[in-house]
């Protein structure tokens, strides 16, 4: 079966989702990404929509779910280079993506994942909860 | 109106529904819509493609260019599945009786033109949808 590649990098986890996604990859992507989660310890996880076309009600929601899954494995998610007429009908579409963290591009997908695990471990979240 | 071209797709797997997206996405191109106007009509396929598959067991759509006075596309969704018993809740967004968000019909009237919705309990459910260029 076709499968979307997760690279690892450090304590990150990293995505670029290049084909048009039938539902059952999308969902297939969603576990892939959690089991990796929780096998690594990642910290973060970046995802590269920049090649999509189309973000629809479905795409819309696994991403949402990748992002809820990983905050409660202790992970932040980051959703870099929507294309512009995706944005434009994904918000007409009735879907702003709450609770998705998006920068424009990779490099400041990346700075803002380092910021949110560093500001983590400085504002001892770790050692508040455990 | 003039009508240009039809064309018949089946919807009847996952599978389908990207073969749709495609190839409303390459009418949208031939026709010269702008970008962001492709972008929501093929949206609103994907959205109403999914329809057809989960809640009408599967069906067609038919792809119609029109032209004069204006070019646009249609396309038009049909199933033989339970039908919609009560389109205005159907078409408010969060309502689902499946598992999904229920911005399905709702999000896709909010990316076309013209929306029409002609549903009888029992024999299924024709959804017809017009971006104009």
């Amino acid at each position: 079966m076709e499968k979307i590649p997760i690279l690892r990098m450090g304590d990150y986890l990293l995505v670029t989702i290049q084909v048009d996604m039938h539902d059952r990859l999308a969902l297939a992507l969603q576990d892939d990404l959690t089991k990796r989660i929780s096998e690594t310890g990642a910290k973060g996880v970046l995802i590269d929509i920049s090649s999509l076309e189309i973000v629809d009600s479905f795409i819309g929601r696994m991403l949402g779910n990748i992002a809820s899954m990983s905050r409660v494995l202790d992970a932040h998610t980051v959703v870099v280079g929507m294309q512009p007429a995706v944005a434009i009908t994904l918000v007409e579409l009735g879907m702003s993506l709450p609770g998705v963290r998006t920068a424009l591009n990779v490099d400041a997908g990346m700075e803002l994942l380092r910021n949110s695990v560093d500001g983590q471990e400085e504002f001892g979240y770790g050692s508040r909860f455990y | 109106m003039a009508v240009v071209s039809t064309e018949t797709l089946p919807v009847v797997s996952e599978a389908d529904i990207v073969t749709v997206r495609r190839r409303v996405r390459e009418t949208a191109t031939h026709l010269g819509f702008s970008l962001v106007d492709q972008t929501k009509v093929v949206t609103a396929a994907s959205e109403l493609a999914r329809n057809t598959l989960i809640y009408g067991k599967g069906g067609e759509m038919e792809l119609i260019i029109l032209n004069g006075p204006r070019v646009g596309l249609r396309l038009l969704f049909s199933d033989r599945g339970p039908g919609i018993p009560d389109i205005d809740l159907a078409l408010r967004d969060g309502f689902t009786t499946g598992s999904g968000l229920g911005l399905g019909l709702g999000g896709a009237k909010r990316l076309v033109n013209d929306f029409e919705v002609v549903s009888r309990a029992g024999e299924g459910t024709k959804v017809t949808v017009t971006r104009w260029k």
